[in-house]
């Protein structure tokens, strides 16, 4: 038998991550379903490993040079993400507060 | 650093953002969860940097690149307003999408530095197809982020826009980008012209999909578009051989679903029906009776402050309109005072309130309403009979009784918060008109109804002042 194709190993990766947002996803609190969106968000932007191997290039054709301006405007863009996405995620985090039992004395 | 540890640490990676996600299933635990988060897009991002030969200057590029986007981040996290999160969180898909081209088109250009290049030259076939599915969904991410935002911050109507052919243009933008990846992919990625039509066409497609939905409409499309910037994620997962970006679209995406679903069904309404769009254009068919003179008790709020003064038990709902009036902290002063009257006051939340998925959650958070007092419409729903008061603050067609009564009613069969049950329902409303869908509520009309018109935020405070 032929060895398994590296593709065949990602895909099944994949298949099974699909399966294992399907349930933690379902155990979000409806609560907390803005940040879960801002937080998927500020992830989804781990795209930007993408663009550093680009904006990393060695500069040694044009096309090179061209994938290379357009890696560092990704890093740019996904940056805003990361950094926005993580930090209104734990801004919106920290209001959620439970009874404040002392509250009731004032 | 060899592949191998590379690998492993993306898959380090991959599962600390599973762990973020695990952590916001409950309050408590979601702040760790969201370290979890940052610490998975550190590694990622660490190892990339050991695993790339980095010049000096491609250090500076990225470090600036990094400081400048981050900085731009940090201050839009800082001083955005809660009430803006839908667009804020569509503003942030687009850029997703945005790059997401960017990548696919780098790979395409510069393939030997994703080590994706084929023997002979050019690219392997897989590989292409898999980045012309990156760009295409990326794009569609992008554009139709873009209109959402646009929609939802009112710099463009929120009325659906239809067009007769719509559908079946869709329909043929989308084999004509289907055709182009199979050029590309028949070239070996040397027809790069292919690549960039694919990409507007699909920056055509994403708006063409978006501009049909309405306002009422948002919370399905903002998890769609979140969903679709998961699939690209993934798509380019695949082309850079990069297990933490396959683990992240596939979270990611089936995350996005899940919410569309959940916002679907709290409409009772098909997604396919409601990415076909134009629900809420027709409104001929719509309140047919209006002609019918019919009586509305108005009331002013020291009527409503004396009755909830003297009730037991008030439940509130809050819906878009008290976003709008960013009415959330003069409620909660209202909500305090009436607990000091002894009043028992929580919160009932419909799935679709608001703009987003938990819009209203958020709000309520932010006025400093403890999250053990709101509660969602399965868990409310069997209270508002023994209820005193309920207080409709700016919401109206999650609240109508003809989802239940009404077989020709066009939301008929739409989970419903029974406030009719209340002994008193008071409506916060500016007008006497109809809901996004068009729809007359016929809750108005009733004899225990008390419709008190005004701008959610100002009437909040006059019952706050007659309380007192």
């Amino acid at each position: 038998m032929d060895a398994v194709d590296p593709n065949v190993f990602r895909l099944a990766i994949f298949v099974l991550a699909v399966f294992v947002g399907y349930y933690v996803v379902w155990s979000v609190t409806p609560a907390l379903h803005t940040p879960l969106m801002s937080v998927t968000n500020a992830i989804s932007s781990v795209i930007i490993v993408g663009a550093l191997i680009a904006a990393a290039a060695a500069t040694a054709s044009e096309g090179a040079q061209f994938a290379k301006g357009l890696g560092v405007l990704g890093v740019l863009l996904a940056s805003i993400n990361i950094f926005g996405g993580f930090l209104v995620t734990q801004r919106m985090l920290a209001m959620y507060k439970k009874k404040d039992k002392s509250a009731g004395k004032t | 650093m060899s592949a191998d540890l590379a690998a492993l640490l993306y898959l380090v990676s991959g599962i600390l953002f599973i762990l973020a996600l695990r952590g916001l299933s409950s309050p408590e635990t979601s702040r760790q969860g969201n370290y979890f988060g940052m610490a998975g897009m550190a590694v990622a991002v660490t190892t990339t940097l050991l695993v790339v030969d980095l010049t000096g200057m491609g250090i500076l590029l990225i470090i600036g690149a990094v400081a400048i986007g981050g900085g731009i981040g940090a201050l839009i996290a800082r001083r955005i307003a809660m009430t803006a999160m839908p667009q804020l969180v569509a503003g942030f898909h687009s850029l997703v999408g945005l790059t997401a081209v960017l990548v696919a088109a780098a790979a395409l250009y510069e393939p030997e530095a994703f080590g994706i290049a084929a023997p002979g030259g050019g690219l392997k076939a897989l590989s292409l197809v898999e980045l012309s599915l990156g760009t295409a969904i990326g794009a569609i991410t992008f554009s139709g982020s873009v209109i959402a935002f646009m929609k939802l911050q009112g710099v463009m109507s929120g009325a659906p826009i239809v067009f007769k052919g719509q559908h079946w243009l869709n329909l043929g933008l989308g084999i004509a980008a289907a055709i182009f990846i199979v050029f590309l992919t028949a070239s070996g990625g040397q027809a790069k012209t292919a690549f960039w039509i694919i990409t507007i066409i699909a920056l055509v497609l994403g708006v063409l999909l978006i501009i049909p939905i309405g306002g009422a409409d948002m919370p399905v499309v903002v998890s769609m578009l979140n969903s679709y910037s998961g699939w690209a994620a993934a798509a380019l997962g695949f082309t850079l051989e990069n297990t933490a970006l396959l683990i992240t679209g596939a979270l990611v995406g089936s995350s996005g679903a899940i919410l569309s679903y959940i916002m679907c069904k709290g409409m009772n309404r098909s997604f396919i029906s409601v990415i076909l769009g134009g629900f809420g254009a027709d409104t001929s068919a719509a309140g047919a009776d209006a002609g019918v003179d019919r009586a509305v008790k108005l009331g002013s709020a020291d009527d409503a402050a004396f009755i909830m003064k003297n009730a037991g038990k008030v439940i509130i709902v809050p819906g878009y309109g008290m976003a709008v009036a960013q009415a959330q902290h003069a409620l909660k002063e209202m909500a305090d005072t009436l607990k000091e009257e002894g009043v028992d006051v929580s919160y009932a939340i419909h799935p679709v309130a608001g703009r987003m998925p938990g819009h209203m959650n958020v709000l309520l958070a932010e006025a400093q309403v403890p999250y053990d007092e709101v509660f969602e419409l399965e868990d409310i729903n069997a209270e508002f009979s023994t209820a005193d008061v309920a207080f409709v603050i700016g919401a109206n067609d999650v609240t109508n009784p003809a989802a239940e009564e009404d077989p020709s009613s066009p939301i008929y069969g739409m989970p419903v918060l029974q406030v009719w049950k209340a002994r008193t329902v008071m409506f916060v409303k500016r007008s006497m008109g109809s809901g996004y869908a068009g729809i007359e509520n016929p809750l108005f009309f009733r004899d225990n109804t008390m419709m008190l018109l005004g701008d959610a935020k100002k009437m909040s405070e006059s019952i706050v002042k007659a309380l007192d």
